[in-house]
């Protein structure tokens, strides 16, 4: 999949089912929306990404 | 069905803390501060058989690797009356340990430490929308369980995540379970199951940052899961792992039941990938029940399963094409298809399905159209999906390639339990995700099990008799009632019974827990 396709990605169409409706998506166009996540997303992630990661480690589950 | 999850397990200040001490720490903290009154009940083991193979053996458990045996052996009074409720030998008191590792949960599910994870096996449920409710109040249980640690004096910070591998070459498991019926003979199960559980990550894979089982190469794949499988079918779910697997540890009664245990999955944030995950694969199990295995789906079979499995895993554009044993060639969204199309044709043929099969159908149709022609439209509902835009946003915007650990940080954040450092919970509050469940829903599911399996009868006694439910298994609650001389445990082997209809009455009218055994001695089942 190229980025490409996610810029030029569209609102899909509202659920048909019963479920509660999702909060509405920003009317701008969906480059905005990732931006803004973005933005959201550098204020969560670890401010030393490659310490963080590198300190991940887990033991084998099932 | 039902979903257990082992979380992956950090200390905030210190990434090198023993997990399994952590674990138990984990659900310590629940057991003592989060459930009112305590917490007193533990599992009991005596009705697990993990050994114990689909095909029709049992693996000598000096043979097993020591992470396969996960029971412990009890001995019973047998002494059955009405509802088959038979006595046990109390035993001597033993000193209170420090921590706890094991405990059953209002809602009717178990949380406990496996290997070195928190588990929380949800309860059995009816349907995939319950499923989602019951698998989201277990993140939320994980969660508080975490806060309520830290605030003990001591105690370390510890993160939770809800993925399956660290990208270091480990992996440990979310599993879903299906009862069955034990009509169906387990080749015909490996024969239907296996081209579908392949091919099904186009939809319920959660996505991962680096290819590999360590990770080693860098880029994007659709599950988390995927480079760890080795083996077709196998019994094993720690090393060596199988497509299909072969545990037959029912759980219920063995000579009616089965319990299919998927291990191939990927944990899911996204609600709608966690529904179609359990709708879909519960709709192929009730298709094989119902006719078999029609010749369009055997026709599927694979020729090399395993590499198939990696292969979906790592196309992206979901254009390679898989090789059949039969020679031909399919894409996974063409084998999808036509799994779809002749459960939805086996539906139409049954009537009307309830309200929720028919949504699964109607989205999965949806889903395999728009992710041939659109796939970025699928972003809000496909967990793989939904990671990969804003992978794709920041590589985009910073310049970056998939070696950066910019990257890997925000996929293993995406499954951070913490709302304040979840990627997911990001995109969930800006909308860019379809929610399935209320908060209200979540909120209510982690004190109460739901009404329509046994899951009603364990959970409820937890919750009404917190000091006289001694312990309790998937089929049986163990009473410890003051002034009796023995234990009693209450047999559940049928799933179907001890719901709300059943004995919602019953415990209605019984206030205590030994008029309420007095009660189910003397009543027919």
């Amino acid at each position: 999949m190229s980025s490409q396709q996610f810029e030029n990605r569209r609102e899909p169409e509202p659920p048909e089912d019963e479920a509660p409706p999702a909060p509405p998506a920003p009317a701008a166009g969906s480059d905005t929306e990732v931006d803004s996540l973005l933005a959201e997303i550098d204020d969560v992630l670890e401010t030393n990404a490659e310490t963080f990661v590198r300190g991940f480690v887990q033991k084998g589950g099932q | 069905m039902g979903i257990e999850t082992e979380y992956g397990i950090l200390a905030v200040h210190d990434p090198a803390a023993n997990p399994m001490l952590l674990s138990a720490q984990v659900v310590t903290a629940y057991a003592a501060e989060g459930l009112a009154g305590g917490a007193r009940a533990r599992w009991d083991y005596s009705d697990e058989d993990p050994l114990c193979d689909a095909r029709g053996w049992r693996l000598d458990r000096g043979a097993a690797h020591p992470s396969q045996l996960t029971d412990e052996w009890e001995q019973e009074l047998a002494e059955a009356d009405g509802w088959g409720i038979t006595q046990r030998r109390r035993p001597a008191p033993t000193p209170e340990q420090g921590t706890v590792s094991n405990v059953i949960l209002p809602n009717g599910a178990r949380f406990y430490v496996d290997h070195a994870h928190p588990e929380y096996s949800g309860p059995e449920v009816t349907n995939p929308r319950d499923a989602v409710v019951w698998d989201r109040a277990g993140d939320e249980i994980l969660l508080r369980s975490s806060r309520l640690l830290a605030q003990i004096p001591g105690m370390p910070e510890v993160a939770l995540y809800k993925n399956n591998t660290d990208g270091k070459g480990a992996s440990y498991g979310t599993h879903e379970n299906y009862l069955m019926s034990r009509d169906v003979p387990f080749g015909d199960v490996v024969a239907m199951l296996t081209s579908f559980l392949v091919t099904r990550p186009v939809i319920t894979g959660a996505g991962r940052v680096g290819l590999g089982q360590r990770g080693e190469r860098p880029g994007f794949q659709l599950t988390q899961r995927a480079d760890f499988l080795e083996a077709e079918v196998g019994l094993e779910t720690t090393l060596r792992r199988p497509i299909v697997n072969t545990r037959d540890e029912p759980h219920a009664d063995s000579e009616r039941f089965r319990r299919l245990h998927v291990i191939v999955g990927d944990a899911n944030l996204l609600e709608v990938s966690a529904y179609l995950k359990l709708g879909t694969t519960s709709l192929v199990l009730w298709l094989l029940e119902q006719v078999g295995v029609p010749v369009d789906i055997a026709s599927l079979a694979l020729a090399d399963p395993v590499r198939a499995a990696h292969q979906v895993s790592h196309d992206l554009d979901l254009s390679q094409p898989l090789d059949l044993a039969d020679g031909r060639t399919m894409t996974a969204l063409q084998i999808q298809r036509v799994y779809a199309e002749t459960v939805a044709a086996a539906l139409e043929q049954q009537g009307q399905p309830d309200e929720i099969t028919a949504d699964v159908v109607r989205r999965w149709l949806d889903l395999l159209d728009r992710l041939a022609t659109d796939p970025a439209s699928c972003a809000r509902e496909v967990e793989w999906l939904a990671k990969l835009r804003v992978l794709e946003g920041m590589r985009r915007r910073d310049g970056i390639d998939w070696d950066h650990p910019r990257l890997a940080a925000l996929d293993l954040q995406w499954s951070d339990l913490r709302p304040e450092r979840s990627v997911y919970r990001r995109l969930a509050a800006a909308g860019a995700v379809e929610l399935l469940v209320t908060e209200e829903e979540v909120e209510h599911a982690i004190a109460h099990a739901p009404t329509d399996t046994r899951a009603y009868f364990r959970g409820e006694c937890i919750r009404r008799f917190p000091d006289e439910v001694s312990s309790a298994s998937w089929d049986a609650v163990v009473f410890d009632v003051a002034g009796e001389r023995n234990l009693q445990r209450v047999p559940m082997p049928d799933p179907y019974r001890g719901t709300a209809e059943h004995v919602g009455e019953l415990l209605r009218t019984h206030a205590d827990a030994g008029s309420l055994l007095s009660a189910l001695a003397g009543s027919a089942t």
